[in-house]
């Protein structure tokens, strides 16, 4: 970690997005977390996501639980709110929040033993509510902050730093996620900006439960052989079923591919996916092949990675519970007391 | 034989009936009635923890005087439940009466010589006249209704009029609940006789303009006016109705009249961890929000009541106290879960409690808990109990002031930061203790911060540093002192003489103690009483103490839990306060109280002031 601050002033010949801020207004206070630790890396392409989406930096609330992971919400878009909640609850508070104003976007991040250990049951419930959000494990299969025991997403067989086999069977938190109901569900790894950053922006846009397993190499606690969720390992063993690439509406489709080669899906608020194949068929929108394809990876070793499954109309909870269009903190004693004159009929009517 | 019990308009009725048979409905129209002669009545749901099969139990008080607490004893039983029989048989006072079915011959060995027995062959009545199984089920208790109707002197028509309201628009519902409530009196009329019974129902005008309503609906009312929007919960005796009236409340009352949508947001969470959690995210965002619960879901709440509480975030929760501990009497009333509110959590925490008396209290201090939990920042407790939020209770009619606007506390705008305003997330700007915040996405550059259970300096910036936590702790403690000020005060009732004697006690003991301190004063013993309406303490309580020789603290809990409270508050003489507990997992009554503080007058070797002087 460095103990220097970052200095306030931005050179002058940064590039501002369409909404007037440079990449460094997305930024946020500087990390404490191990040099070379994945989850900084993350927080890099969540910055940039916002960045190229032009999102007004305090129009995001971010929300976190507790862990390394979840510190990391100091660490980007400093401008808007944050929450670091209790160990494993962030859904609760998020769906909370989103409900009381559903005009910003929601970004949570968590880790493996946040979300997967402690939090499962709360994972598992923010996906089927549809929550409005985009949920990101940073999953490093360890504990870092009480240093190096195994979280429920360490591979059965994997060894600890410390030379003990994890003998539990591992949590897939993509296969959970679809199961439970989350309508865009991709996975990535830290260390690939370039299919991260575009999976972040589409995840953002979409109008439902986004969650995105990014696997997240810990330097400290697990980024020797016998892990599988080193770095090594995971370059090793990436295989991306495709490249995405996130189109909003506004913007002119200027690349070409062969026929064949890509795939498009239009997501709700106009935006387009498209990904570029790498190599198989695969229809994100199914999601019946979708768990499939995801359980073979599994089976036999391969971190199967890109937009794994999106369903491009979603509800989300909102819409479930057919709430007016204003946010609820916005209504007032007006909008929301039924006033006197009523309360007397309401007397007449219990006597 | 002792003489048949003689009554007017004072006496309890207790109907014995088998759970999911029906007999609610029926028992709640026999009460109705009563009060719609203008005479009070305190009905009383005991009943299990089950849907079908088990006993429950139905008790009326019917009480001229207006007196609603739970009397004790029964002067009436209407044994409809073989299960229960011999102890209900053994519950009636001398000189009672059993009302039973007297279809099938019963040994003379199951009855009381000294109880009046009115036999009425409900069963065979009923199959003579019906046919299907569950008519036969349903209509014995509006014959037994119709029978007690002409053996207690309840007018007809006001029951009558009670079905019309019910079954408005069920023309043929309403008929043959009018023909079986005939055919019970027609029975009674032929083959009773009536004057052996001697309580009786007379027309009274004590009912005024009061209302009959569960605390529960009440307080849901009270979280529409007081204007939630986003209500989390989970599932639990005594508390779901709470959450259920509220989703009724609002489909009537939060609609727009325009597109039809809600302006309300109910989750019925996967647990209670859940509810709280979603209750503190909305009020972190600027919304409203309230969970309902009982014992055990605070116990799963508590962590998050911490970081609400030191993170410094509204929350409102209503707790419908049920015996505890753990599962405990969960379909039972205690007051046994104020230690666990008022101090939950890890860490130096202490929150606000509300105790109200009653449902126009439970809708009162439920929209009040929004506008303080929003002025405090902080979570607000609404300690109510099943015998308040489940049970009918007569009480004065719900208000409101049409001029009354949410106070939503120090929130700063994106004009005031504009403005130049300092903004510290945790800077106590005038010494009351309650710092500023700002609703997430208020300014694009100005007023955000970050939010968690860690340390932090007044900027919201973490720290670990000693002083920096210390300065944040007190300053909470100035926040608490603050409470105590805006939270409701104190009532106090004072006896007519002079007197070194005092009692104190709270929520749903209120009934009872008024009218155990009546009987008291009859017996000559005087004592001045404090209705204590919310923790902190005001400064009223402390005063109170030290102006009497010994004050009792009356509470429904072993542990003498208020006791304790106030022991821990102020310095006191523990020998001074003397509790007076109830915790059996019925109501209170005013028999239990007045006997106790007798009894330890006594110990204390007290002459009543009228004897001392003569």
């Amino acid at each position: 970690m460095t103990f220097i601050a970052k200095p306030k002033l931005h050179h002058p010949s940064l590039v501002k997005n369409k909404a007037g801020f440079t990449r460094r207004d997305y930024e946020g206070a500087v990390s404490t977390l191990c040099a070379g630790c994945g989850h900084d890396s993350i927080s890099a392409a969540i910055i940039q996501a916002c960045y190229e989406l032009d999102i007004l930096p305090h129009q995001v609330a971010k929300l976190s639980g507790i862990g390394c992971s979840s510190k990391a919400p100091t660490y980007f878009v400093g401008a808007s709110h944050g929450f670091n909640t209790v160990h494993g609850r962030m859904p609760s508070v998020m769906t909370g929040a989103n409900l009381a104003n559903k005009d910003l976007i929601y970004m949570g991040v968590s880790g493996d033993g946040d979300s997967a250990s402690i939090g499962l049951g709360q994972f598992a419930h923010i996906m089927r509510r549809g929550v409005n959000m985009t949920y990101v494990v940073m999953n490093n299969g360890v504990y870092g902050l009480t240093k190096g025991q195994f979280s429920a997403t360490a591979d059965k067989g994997s060894i600890s730093k410390k030379g003990v086999a994890n003998s539990d069977a591992s949590i897939d938190m993509v296969s959970l996620a679809i199961l439970m109901g989350a309508t865009f569900v991709g996975r990535s790894f830290s260390g690939d900006k370039h299919q991260l950053v575009p999976l972040i922006k589409a995840a953002m846009s979409h109008k439902g439960a986004a969650f995105l397993d990014v696997i997240s190499p810990c330097v400290a606690f697990n980024n020797h052989a016998g892990s599988t969720k080193s770095y090594e390992y995971v370059r090793e063993h990436n295989e991306a079923l495709n490249r995405l690439d996130f189109i909003e509406e506004r913007e002119e489709i200027t690349a070409d591919y062969a026929p064949g080669t890509a795939t498009t899906v239009q997501q709700h608020d106009g935006s387009i996916l498209r990904l570029r194949k790498l190599g198989e068929d695969y229809d994100p929108s199914d999601k019946v092949s979708a768990m499939k394809r995801v359980q073979e990876g599994l089976a036999s070793g391969e971190v199967v990675t890109g937009l794994l499954y999106v369903d491009p109309t979603p509800t989300d909870l909102h819409a479930n519970l057919n709430t007016v269009d204003a946010p609820l903190n916005t209504l007032q004693t007006a909008d929301l007391c039924p006033g006197s004159e009523q309360l007397e009929r309401i007397n007449a009517s219990l006597r | 034989m002792p003489p048949a019990i003689a009554a007017v308009n004072d006496f309890v009725v207790k109907f014995a009936n088998v759970n999911g048979s029906g007999s609610a409905s029926a028992n709640e129209l026999f009460a109705r009635s009563i009060l719609r002669m203008g005479v009070p009545v305190s009905p009383r749901n005991i009943f299990p923890s089950n849907i079908q099969g088990l006993p429950t139990w139905y008790e009326v008080r019917v009480t001229e005087k207006g007196y609603l607490g739970r009397r004790g004893g029964v002067d009436l039983m209407v044994a409809m439940n073989p299960q229960t029989w011999a102890e209900d048989v053994k519950e009636i006072e001398p000189g009672g009466y059993l009302f039973y079915d007297s279809t099938k011959p019963m040994p003379s060995s199951a009855f009381r010589e000294d109880v009046n027995v009115i036999g009425v062959p409900l069963t065979a009545i009923c199959n003579a006249t019906y046919t299907d199984a569950r008519q036969r089920q349903l209509f014995k208790n509006i014959i037994y209704v119709g029978a007690l109707s002409v053996l207690l002197d309840i007018d007809p028509k006001e029951i009558e009029r009670l079905f019309g309201e019910q079954y408005k628009g069920k023309e043929k519902l309403l008929d043959s609940n009018v023909k079986a409530l005939a055919l019970g009196r027609d029975w009674a009329k032929q083959h009773l006789d009536t004057d052996a019974v001697k309580i009786k129902v007379r027309r009274a005008n004590n009912v005024g303009n009061r209302i009959f309503v569960e605390g529960n609906n009440a307080a849901a009312l009270g979280a529409v006016y007081g204007g939630a929007t986003v209500c989390a919960w989970y599932p639990i005796t005594p508390s779901s109705s709470l959450a259920e009236a509220f989703a009724s409340h609002c489909k009537r009352l939060r609609h727009d009249k325009a597109t039809g949508k809600a302006k309300y947001a109910i989750v019925q969470a996967e647990d209670e961890l859940a509810s709280i959690g979603i209750v503190i995210g909305a009020g972190w965002n600027g919304s409203r929000a309230f969970t309902s619960t009982s014992g055990p879901g605070i116990s799963l709440m508590t962590e998050f009541i911490g970081l609400a509480s030191f993170a410094e975030v509204p929350a409102v929760i209503v707790n419908v106290q049920r015996g505890g501990p753990s599962t405990g009497m969960p379909t039972r009333t205690q007051q046994s879960d104020l230690l666990s509110c008022a101090y939950a959590s890890n860490g130096d925490t202490k929150h606000v409690l509300l105790f109200p008396e009653d449902p126009k209290e439970c809708f009162e201090f439920t929209a009040e808990a929004l506008d303080l939990a929003d002025r405090l920042q902080t979570p607000i407790f609404v300690m109510t109990d099943l015998d308040i939020g489940m049970n009918h209770r007569l009480c004065e009619p719900f208000k409101w002031d049409e001029k009354r606007v949410f106070d939503r506390g120090k929130v700063m705008t994106a004009a005031d930061l504009d403005a130049g305003k300092t903004f510290g997330r945790y800077l106590d700007v005038d010494g009351d203790g309650i710092p500023f915040r700002t609703y997430p996405g208020t300014h694009p550059t100005k007023g955000s911060y970050f939010t968690r259970g860690t340390t932090k300096d007044e900027y919201a910036r973490y720290s670990e540093q000693g002083p920096v936590y210390v300065r944040n702790m007190e300053r909470l403690q100035k926040k608490f002192a603050t409470a105590a000020k805006i939270a409701p005060q104190p009532l106090r009732y004072s006896s007519p003489k002079a007197t070194r004697y005092g009692v104190i006690y709270f929520g749903s003991t209120s009934p009872a103690m008024a009218e155990a301190l009546d009987h008291l004063e009859a017996d000559g013993h005087h004592v001045n009483a404090l209705r204590v309406r919310s923790f902190p303490f005001s400064q009223a309580v402390e005063d109170f103490i030290h102006e009497h020789d010994k004050v009792f603290v009356v509470e429904q809990n072993r542990d003498g839990q208020l006791r304790s409270m106030i022991m821990n508050e102020f310095t006191l003489d523990a020998r001074k306060v003397v509790p007076v507990l109830h915790y059996d997992g019925t109501p209170i009554t005013a028999r239990f109280i007045a006997a106790d503080i007798a009894k330890k007058l006594g110990q204390f070797k007290v002459v009543p002031f009228d004897k001392a002087a003569s």
